[in-house]
């Protein structure tokens, strides 16, 4: 395994392009299903006004006149150019949307990613090593209860006390309203994206405690961590040295996986605060049927869950030291 | 006065019997024997009998379901949890059974430094290499991985990391399972050397043949009991002088015995 | 201890409170309250349709434990309504899902090694997709409604479950007793029948019933962000996303309580699975 790793990742790369290019398809086939006809989502209630001849003028020059799969062929050659269209509903370039909607929502993601990934962790270290005690069962119910948690119910709760009820934060959006976007400061943007940032963090600690804590409770059992013990360790150090170091690397592991659950939760954390990322731009795509941007977030998102999912496989293939050795080296007469 | 004094000592599990009943399995019982400072008192039972249970009881790392009985004494102390907080590293050391004791994720090095810190000394490089080159490990093995080691070496890495504290008394769960004759005898020399320095050990093994060089009593367990205390030289010629039946049957089943059945040795 | 040495086992029984008695009474207060919402549901029937213009956006009271909302409904008939349209879009969706789970992975164990690593290809690939973005994709694609919803959530849940039950059929496919029946001449079917399901069926169904609050919540966000069940159902989603435009005039109970019955509901669901799994398979777990 050792000497094969560069292999495996390779082989890794290659599988990551394929369910690009299989997702592309379903993506697109599942677009041209849908019912909500693009001209007369673009035209809204104006649709009164124009006449049917104007409708197949838009479409003609839309291209939605030719068969699916030239249309297919087509997108997906814009797309390799790097054109992922114009979308109908903020008459922009989607590449700008997309720009713009990622600048709102990265740091909103990064960091709800990385508070709940230490926070997630700390809580699972300290909930494994103290097994069956009153502070692992609080973090435990804790735990439990927010993973059953709707997202969105979640948001809502934070919202009406911390913005209603107290008045701490505000309602909505990611800048004050009516402040040109140049001078909205950075004080302005962090008291924006708490509520949010709280949100998405408090959600995400609960997968990565659990499973950090079922690893942890192997490893306080394991022959390494009682051997630890009998030299007279006190907990405090088995769990820090062999338990948290032995536990990091899967918690990690469980950190990229989890990407795509962060972004289900942004995109309806982003609908409650009205947060304008990338999530609110996919459920406006929906809602409008604008495909194009809809396709582009769909792609772009696959492209970044991927990339974790494969970066967790990685790690969790490569950076453990004994790959490769016979770890198992105990024979029983 | 035995620096270590077993009092009818019991380990059971409590395990689920149907859906939510739970009963308490036996697995050891009524265990009675002391072992004496510059002693080696080797334990003997079948494999898979439950003997590695005592060396756990002995040092309070047995899984949460356990249950122990009867009292375990230390140089006149009861053993309770306070007390063997002091004791584990310092006055007591575990040499475990298999390399799966060692941490995967960590260098040798740094897990003797550990047991060092557990056992009150800072150790630093030159007292760590004096103490390796003690039991015959180098530099190389000091930087290894646990899982780079060999058999031989992982063991006596670990009989290293029981000798860090300098305790009184050391006990050795199969110390020999998985070697070689020559790594075995290397294994049990080290452990006779520390009972000459006025040490206490304890040998638990299933090897009655390999303990019988080395150990000055032996303790035979039959079925989770101790059947009778042999004094190690009690184990010659037909075994006339051994107490119990079973130690005799032991004794002459051993494959040396089976060839002199005339009574060679004398 | 394999090699058990007449093991003196003094048995002495206790029936003390354990780990084990507690799963079993949540599982049993779980299937009481799904009871109760499906009773509920029953019994209040048109109640909390009706308008009353005479009661809007009335606090919690006596008589509306949970409020009212702007058209006068008790939200408390209307949260136990759509408890009950959660729970059956939940249903169908899970069970979809499962059956959908149990072809795949007969189908990756019975028809040789190409369609077991597209099965592995198929769950790698919707493990990887973010949940939301495909159940969105799909609704899109079907237009909206339940039944949209039913199947967003339906081809997005199997991967899991689909995984426990290769791994289980290829255990089983190698125990001994297959193999005999097989040697006596017995045929696919009949062994699929009579060795195989009795031993699949545990699994599917605590699967089905673990898939259950995953399904409800991606149905609830789903409905909420307005792809999903339709705004004239009183869906959990739907009572939430209508109860966003009193929130900031300080109508608390309409965001409050819809969401708190939810997480109750996908608790209940929990617990049910996690008895579930002891009582089929009590050796399992020696806890």
């Amino acid at each position: 395994m050792t000497s094969n790793w560069p292999l495996f990742v390779t082989l890794r790369i290659v599988r990551l392009a394929f369910l690009l290019a299989a997702v592309a398809v379903v993506a697109f086939m599942l677009a041209k299903m849908s019912p909500v006809d693009p001209v007369q989502a673009y035209l809204g209630p104006a649709i009164a006004k124009v006449g049917p001849e104007q409708q197949d003028l838009i479409a003609q020059k839309w291209g939605l006149d030719q068969p699916p799969l030239t249309q297919f062929g087509k997108w997906l050659g814009n797309v390799a150019q790097g054109d992922l269209g114009m979308s109908m509903t903020y008459n922009e370039p989607v590449v700008d949307v997309l720009a713009k909607r990622v600048r709102a929502s990265l740091p909103l993601m990064a960091m709800a990613w990385l508070l709940s990934g230490l926070l997630g962790f700390a809580l699972g270290v300290t909930a494994g090593a103290m097994a069956d005690t009153w502070v692992d069962r609080i973090i435990r119910t804790y735990a439990y209860v927010l993973a059953s948690t709707p997202t969105f119910w979640l948001a809502i709760v934070l919202l009406v006390v911390f913005s209603v009820g107290l008045a701490w934060t505000p309602v909505c959006c990611a800048a004050p309203i009516g402040v040109l976007p140049e001078d909205v400061t950075v004080l302005e943007r962090l008291h924006h994206l708490i509520l949010p940032l709280i949100a998405l963090t408090v959600l995400g600690v609960a997968q990565i405690t659990l499973h950090t804590r079922a690893k942890m409770i192997e490893i306080m059992q394991s022959d390494f961590a009682l051997y630890a013990r009998a030299q007279g360790a006190s907990l405090a150090d088995v769990a820090i040295r062999h338990g948290a170091r032995n536990t990091a690397l899967p918690a990690i592991t469980v950190l990229f996986a989890s990407l795509g659950e962060l972004f289900g939760g942004s995109v309806l954390a982003e609908q409650v605060f009205a947060y304008p990322g990338l999530g609110r731009a996919a459920v406006q795509a929906g809602v409008s049927g604008d495909v194009p941007l809809l396709l582009a977030v769909a792609l772009c998102l696959t492209v970044f869950v991927s990339v974790g999912n494969t970066i967790a496989d990685i790690l969790y293939h490569v950076v453990d030291p004994r790959i490769g050795a016979t770890h198992d080296m105990e024979i029983r007469p | 006065m035995s620096f270590l004094r077993l009092d009818q000592v019991s380990v059971g599990f409590t395990r689920y019997d149907g859906l939510i009943r739970q009963r308490e399995f036996r697995i050891l019982e009524g265990l009675s024997f002391g072992v004496d400072r510059g002693e080696l008192v080797a334990l003997i039972g079948a494999s898979g009998g439950g003997k590695s249970l005592l060396a756990h009881a002995i040092f309070g790392i047995l899984p949460s379901n356990a249950v122990v009985g009867g009292r375990i004494h230390v140089d006149g102390t009861t053993l309770d949890a306070p007390l063997r907080q002091r004791y584990c590293g310092r006055r007591m050391a575990l040499v475990p059974q298999s390399l799966s004791h060692l941490d995967p994720m960590t260098r040798c090095r740094k897990q003797i430094a550990w047991a060092g810190q557990r056992a009150g000394h800072r150790l630093n490089a030159v007292s760590i290499e004096s103490l390796l080159a003690r039991y015959g490990l180098d530099d190389q093995a000091a930087n290894a991985f646990p899982h780079q080691l060999s058999g031989g070496m992982a063991r006596r890495m670990m009989m290293a990391i029981a000798a860090v504290g300098d305790p009184d008394l050391i006990v050795a769960d199969e110390p020999t399972s998985g070697l070689d004759g020559e790594n075995s005898a290397n294994v049990l020399a080290h452990l006779r050397e520390q009972a000459d320095c006025g040490k206490a050990v304890l040998l638990i093994t299933h090897s009655l043949s390999e303990a019988l060089a080395f150990a000055d009593r032996v303790a035979v367990m039959k079925g989770g009991r101790l059947e009778s205390i042999e004094a190690a030289s009690d184990f010659a010629g037909g075994g006339e002088a051994l107490r119990s039946p079973f130690a005799r049957a032991l004794w002459t089943a051993l494959p040396q015995n089976a060839f002199s059945a005339g009574g060679a040795i004398c | 201890m394999t090699e058990a040495v007449e093991t003196t086992s003094r048995a002495s029984s206790r029936l003390r409170i354990n780990k084990r008695m507690l799963t079993l009474a949540a599982t049993g207060i779980g299937a009481a309250g799904i009871a109760c919402v499906v009773a509920g549901a029953i019994v209040f029937g048109d109640f909390g349709i009706a308008t009353d213009f005479s009661a809007r956006l009335a606090p919690p009271s006596w008589a509306h434990w949970f409020g009212t909302d702007q058209f006068g409904h008790d939200m408390f008939a209307r949260t136990v309504h759509g408890l009950n349209v959660s729970l059956w879009v939940g249903l169908i969706a899970a069970t979809l899902s499962a059956f959908i789970a149990l072809g795949l992975s007969i189908f990756a164990t019975t028809c040789g090694q190409w369609a077991d690593r597209l099965v592995s290809f198929l769950v790698d690939a919707t493990m990887g997709l973010p949940h939301l973005v495909l159940l969105i994709l799909i609704s899109f694609a079907l237009g909206g409604g339940t039944h949209a919803v039913i199947v967003a959530v339906a081809v997005t849940h199997w991967p899991r479950l689909t995984r426990v039950l290769r791994a289980e059929i290829l255990q089983l496919r190698n125990a001994d007793f297959i193999i005999v029946s097989r040697q006596l001449g017995k045929s696919w079917w009949y062994v699929g029948r009579h060795h195989f399901l009795p031993h699949l069926m545990p699994q599917m169904l605590v699967g089905l019933v673990l898939l259950f609050p995953h399904a409800i919540l991606h149905e609830a966000g789903l409905t909420f962000i307005g792809f999903g069940l339709e705004p004239t159902k009183p869906a959990i989603g739907v009572l939430l996303a209508d109860s966003m435009r009193y929130l900031t005039a300080g109508k608390w109970w309409l965001g409050l309580y819809p969401g708190v019955s939810l997480l109750l509901l996908v608790l209940c669901f929990d617990a049910i699975g996690n008895g579930l799994r002891l009582l089929l398979d009590p050796r399992q777990a020696q806890l």
